[in-house]
């Protein structure tokens, strides 16, 4: 009895060595595949020049399987179609956000932002009084208005309404005067003063990582572009083009975030944002976000 | 002017132009980076002193229009300086902005992609065919060419709508209830107005040469800038009691503008220093030329805190309940207080200002025979 509660442990113990290994190496091979992916895009990409790479094949979906598969499948169809058919939009469920602030940190690490830029912050709100109290978080990305009031300010046109219906800054026309800043009613835009988390002396190599926003390599060096530049949320447009999902979407803690195309029937933010608890920030403002809180 | 005070001005320009270098240095060698403005209060001192100085060039070409358009003879002996001073504030309220922006290299590119759906652009455009004629007329003027007339009644127009434009550039800024009000393009038509008057009322004052023309003039402006003071007050009074009667959007960020921690730059520097001071001055001591000048000088310079009264207060409300809690940061802060790397900037276009205007007298407004003479007019 003894001996063989002893051979089962230990044929389990192999067994779940055996699995994890492998676990761990397709993980590893993975990661160093999707992470070759993007490095040898990097590499192939000079500033000012396109780096994307092709879309990925994406699983089928099957019902009651993972809301990001199908997200990922909404997301490749939509990219089957002409840009101007597409208008990308986000659902944001406020009951299942636990305010974690995931998402902001990989907006940032995503898009190599610097001190005092910020795309997706979340803002926590505590309601009621002791013993009865309560907290409630609200992520705010870009609203990616459809009446975007910042595209009208800019005097030289840097920022404009995409086809798709994503609010784009043009890094290299940008004049850096701000007045969209101003003119944003979800604070939804910051500035890049030029600084570095590592304000002492070398900058650190990870600050020195270019960004890849707009499908394009930005390097943060001297005075050139995207410093001194407005910048804002573009629900990692680059990412999309290459068949990915926002990284706010796939690193949400409590998957309260879905992305997709709002022009698509079949797709899971069609479906939720004609939710009857859906919401929209400053209805009043007559601004029309894209993005939905479902309350 | 007395020997010792010559020196003593001289001392403090070549000091403000010297502080004021550094701090352009600095400005060209680190960017925005020394600046206390952020990622939320992004217009800080040099838009205020941008709308400052484009005020006075403004207000200060209309009042010689008054002159060259209209024929006032009262206002015959402020008329060239009056251009004189349209020429310098348009000088230095570019630089002001020119430095202001995130790419000083591609403040090109509003005269070749305008898009002008956008205030900013009609402002921008306005001011450089303000520029184009202002040029024109200072040099008609100078020639005493009867064309500056015509010139002058054309310019007009393209003066008023540049001067309100900037008003309305802040005024169309839905997002920010401070601003979005339809008094702000009349606030700065009337500010160029009164800070161009006090402006040339001192300078009219202090200058050596006084002739029956300059006190004429002296006495014109004394009344003018009595009447803009008050329609000022009046305008100004019509927007806080309107926004702090129901408590409106507005009414928060215009109460910290009374009572916040900086309450004494609209208490002290604009009612007091500005405003009450140079009306009691002006009224009790109607026919002195020291208290006209004082006068003058107090409600120009003072002006700037009105500037800033408007730029800053604009922004320190968050834009969303809690925005200010969310993601923290020293760029992402909803409080402001100019650093002195930004008053060094200021600094610098003053001291700009004051040696072209220094120069401007003495160059252009002096005959060739006083000049000889040793007077500056």
């Amino acid at each position: 009895m003894e001996n063989r509660r002893d051979r089962f442990s230990e044929e389990r113990r192999d067994l779940l060595g055996k699995a994890l290994t492998v676990t761990l190496a397709g993980l590893a091979a993975g990661t160093l595949a999707i992470g070759n992916d993007r490095v040898e895009a990097a590499e192939e990409a000079a500033a000012g020049e396109k780096s994307l790479v092709p879309i990925p094949d994406v699983p089928v979906p099957v019902a009651g399987e993972s809301q990001i598969i199908r997200m990922m499948q909404d997301l490749r169809r939509a990219l089957g179609k002409p840009i101007e058919q597409r208008r990308w939009g986000m659902v944001i469920d406020l009951r299942k956000c636990v305010g974690c602030q995931a998402c902001t940190i990989a907006c940032i690490a995503e898009n190599k932002l610097p001190p005092g830029v910020v795309y997706r912050p979340v803002i926590t709100e505590e309601k009621g009084q002791f013993p009865h109290v309560s907290k409630s978080f609200l992520p705010r990305p870009c609203m990616q208005c459809e009446e975007p009031p910042c595209v009208d300010v800019c005097p030289v046109g840097a920022t404009a309404k995409r086809p798709d219906g994503i609010v784009a800054i043009d890094y290299e026309a940008c004049i850096g005067c701000r007045y969209c800043i101003t003119a944003c009613p979800y604070g939804a835009r910051t500035f890049d003063f030029g600084e570095f988390y590592d304000e002492g002396g070398e900058v650190a190599a990870y600050e020195q990582v270019a960004s890849h926003e707009y499908g394009k390599r930005w390097s943060r060096e001297g005075d050139g572009s995207p410093i001194g530049n407005a910048r804002k949320c573009t629900f990692c447009l680059h990412r999309l083009e290459q068949g990915d999902l926002p990284t706010c979407v796939v690193s949400c803690q409590g998957r309260a975030t879905f992305f997709g195309d709002l022009n698509d029937p079949e797709s899971l933010v069609h479906e939720l944002a004609g939710k009857a608890n859906a919401t929209r920030l400053k209805e009043s403002a007559g601004t029309k976000p894209v993005v939905y809180y479902l309350q | 002017m007395r020997s010792g005070i010559r020196t003593l001005l001289m001392l403090l320009w070549g000091a403000a132009l010297l502080i004021g270098g550094y701090a352009l240095v600095l400005r060209l060698t680190q960017g925005h980076r020394p600046a206390a403005y952020g990622s939320y209060v992004v217009w800080g001192l040099g838009v205020a002193q941008y709308i400052y100085f484009a005020g006075l060039s403004a207000g200060a070409f209309i009042l010689s229009i008054l002159h060259y358009g209209f024929g006032w003879k009262r206002l015959e002996g402020a008329a060239r300086p009056a251009l004189l001073v349209a020429c310098v504030g348009l000088i230095a309220g570019l630089l002001s902005i020119w430095l202001d922006l995130g790419h000083m290299g591609r403040a090109f590119l509003v005269l070749i992609r305008p898009n002008f759906s956008s205030m900013m652009t009609w402002m921008i455009w306005l001011y450089t065919a303000y520029a184009i004629v202002l040029a024109a007329m200072t040099y008609l003027a100078w020639k005493g060419d009867r064309r500056v007339k015509t010139l002058a009644l054309v310019g007009l127009p393209l003066v008023v709508g540049f001067s309100g434009g900037a008003g309305a550039l802040f005024a169309t800024v839905t997002a920010r209830p401070v601003w979005n009000s339809g008094l702000y393009p009349v606030l700065f038509l009337l500010g160029a107005l009164l800070s161009a008057s006090g402006l040339l009322l001192g300078l009219l004052a202090f200058q050596e040469r006084q002739t029956s023309a300059t006190t004429e003039s002296i006495a014109t402006l004394s009344k003018l800038a009595i009447g803009l003071l008050a329609a000022d007050l009046v305008l100004e009074w019509a927007e806080y009691s309107v926004a702090l009667w129901n408590g409106s959007a507005e009414a928060a960020a215009l109460s910290q503008t009374l009572s916040g921690p900086y309450w004494w730059v609209f208490w002290i520097i604009h009612i007091l220093l500005g405003a009450a001071v140079p009306i009691a001055l002006l009224l009790f001591a109607p026919r002195s030329k020291p208290a006209a000048g004082i006068s003058g000088f107090l409600v120009a310079a003072t002006y700037l805190a009105v500037r800033l009264n408007i730029v800053i207060p604009g922004q320190i409300t968050p834009e969303l309940q809690g925005l200010e809690r969310s993601f923290t940061g020293n760029r992402l802060s909803f409080t402001y207080s100019p650093a002195a790397f930004e008053w060094g900037i200021f600094l610098f276009a003053v001291a700009v200002a004051v040696g072209l205007l220094w120069a401007g007298y003495r160059y252009l407004l002096v005959s060739p025979a006083t000049r000889k003479e040793g007077k500056a007019v």
